[in-house]
């Protein structure tokens, strides 16, 4: 069953991340993909994460596609190609076979390893998912030219509940979704009433029936990350105070088992909040753990299976 | 109208090279910009002043200086010539730097920081407590359309005046029937 079928059946979906290589081969982020083969149902190819050049998420996506190992979703951001890079790579990926997309702004040039590089930001984000939608569903550039034949795509988008002005965020989410998302993956969620809001909002907005979220869910995996993620220099990332105490609580041996505890029990509990559809995994790197988070977190399903078969 | 079109594409475009994209804190309360918008919305009378005054170079020259002058000084306006301030609280969004139009970004620090000037406030964080002030939040959720890059240094009250950019934003949010983002030239 591919993604948007998944989704479209109501079946509790896990999305996880590969970022590909510095280099030029994608034979490293294959193996990486190995480890997630059964387990998640699609893996976010990053683009160029946090501003450092990387094999570029399309040749990354297509190399996914092409090893048959996990369905890809192409990530696209608004920081390095205008309009008319933007829609050429769309017509390019939908020739590919590659139809999950997920558009996003970009980080800043500034954060990454070419801080002088000219930030584009032609389109924004809303406007680039509202672009792929015009390209498919209208079959036509933004010039208003045909286009033959329309892609076919499965439109992504992110949001992030619980940077300011968190009153805007759901509202925020909606405008993207009118744009055309038919998903959102979320930031890290580690505050859960603010995320259980940004839900109920969604709700309010008569929103959550069109579209899928995924809570984004991260592991804090030593007390290294931890500070490093409470410092405040990653953008939009915000830990609550209760975790850090929980996390500072242990011994920092523990702090790795600490932290995959909660974010096995954010899975459990963001899988009960009404309108969320699955989780995204923000666990780039952390890949041959990531079995074990979902069998902590109950929601596994090569172990149910197995479970299944033996039972019978 | 030919001559003056020509006239303008030969001035040394004033645009996003000139001034990078920085968050400006406006320097107009939401109360008197909100009244303000009622003499600058298009209405017979600012309509048929912006048609006289399109008729003479010369005039058009010196009415877009001043509105470049106040506008720097009000709201770090950087004349992309198509002034969303009417619908983001006045708070302009091309002083964001990644000059998003629809929104914030995620990397919002907790404090409402902008993340690429941490000692600036986000404009999206302004404009959203700007325009609630004023009860028009509702505004922050209609769809902006892409910025049109060959109208940078026009006189964006012209341009509303005018009609030119009738369709920078939807009507409303767009969620009861699919807004299309392509408009007719």
């Amino acid at each position: 069953m591919s993604l948007q079928e998944k989704l479209a059946a109501g079946e509790f979906t896990i999305t996880a991340e590969l970022s590909p290589p510095r280099g030029a081969s994608a034979a490293a982020m294959l193996s990486r993909a190995e480890l997630l083969r059964g387990y998640v149902d699609a893996v976010n190819i990053t683009d160029n994460q946090g501003s450092h050049v990387r094999l570029s998420s399309w040749a990354g996506a297509v190399a996914v596609q092409r090893s048959g190992i996990i369905e890809p979703i192409m990530q696209m951001t608004c920081r390095d190609r205008n309009r008319i890079a933007l829609q050429s790579d769309l017509l390019g990926a939908g020739a590919l076979g590659i139809e999950n997309l997920l558009f996003m702004s970009g980080d800043h040039p500034k954060f990454g390893d070419h801080p002088g590089a000219k930030p584009v930001f032609d389109l924004d984000s809303t406007q680039l998912v509202w672009t792929a939608r015009t390209l498919r569903d209208e079959a036509r550039l933004l010039s208003g030219k045909e286009l033959k034949p329309a892609p076919r795509f499965f439109l992504g988008a992110v949001e992030n509940p619980f940077a300011p002005p968190v009153e805007y965020r759901a509202m925020r989410a909606a405008k993207k979704i009118a744009a055309g998302a038919q998903f959102i993956q979320t930031q890290y969620v580690f505050d859960l009433p603010v995320f259980t809001r940004w839900m109920a909002e969604l709700g309010d907005l008569g929103v959550l029936g069109r579209c899928a979220v995924l809570a984004g869910v991260g592991v804090i995996r030593s007390a290294r990350m931890l500070e490093f993620l409470s410092s405040g220099k990653v953008p939009g990332v915000q830990i609550p105070e209760p975790i850090q105490r929980r996390l500072r609580g242990v011994a920092s041996d523990d702090v790795g088992a600490e932290g995959a505890k909660i974010a096995a029990e954010i899975i459990a509990t963001v899988r009960q909040i009404p309108g969320v559809a699955g989780v995204h995994l923000l666990t780039a790197g952390y890949e041959k753990q990531t079995p074990e988070l979902l069998r902590l977190a109950g929601v596994d399903r090569c172990q149910q299976e197995e479970l299944a078969s033996n039972g019978n | 109208m030919t001559p003056v079109m020509v006239e303008l594409q030969t001035r040394p475009p004033p645009g996003p090279k000139g001034r990078r994209p920085v968050p400006y804190r406006p320097r107009l309360s939401a109360r008197l910009a909100y009244l303000i918008q009622r003499v600058v919305m298009p209405n017979a009378v600012n309509r048929r002043a912006g048609a006289l005054i399109e008729r003479s170079p010369a005039a058009r020259r010196l009415f877009t200086a001043a509105e470049r002058a106040s506008k720097e000084q009000l709201f770090g306006c950087r004349m992309c010539g198509q002034c969303a301030l009417p619908v983001t609280g006045y708070s302009c969004p091309m002083g964001c730097p990644k000059e998003l139009r629809n929104g914030p970004c995620g990397g919002v620090g907790p404090g409402g920081a902008c993340e690429v000037y941490p000692d600036k406030r986000c404009v999206w964080v302004v404009g959203f407590e700007r325009a609630s002030s004023r009860d028009a939040a509702a505004d922050l959720r209609r769809l902006q359309r892409p910025v049109d890059h060959r109208r940078w240094g026009e006189s964006s009250w012209l341009n509303y005046w005018a009609g030119r950019d009738d369709d920078l934003w939807t009507d409303d949010d767009g969620l009861a029937s699919p807004p299309s983002m392509r408009v007719a030239e």
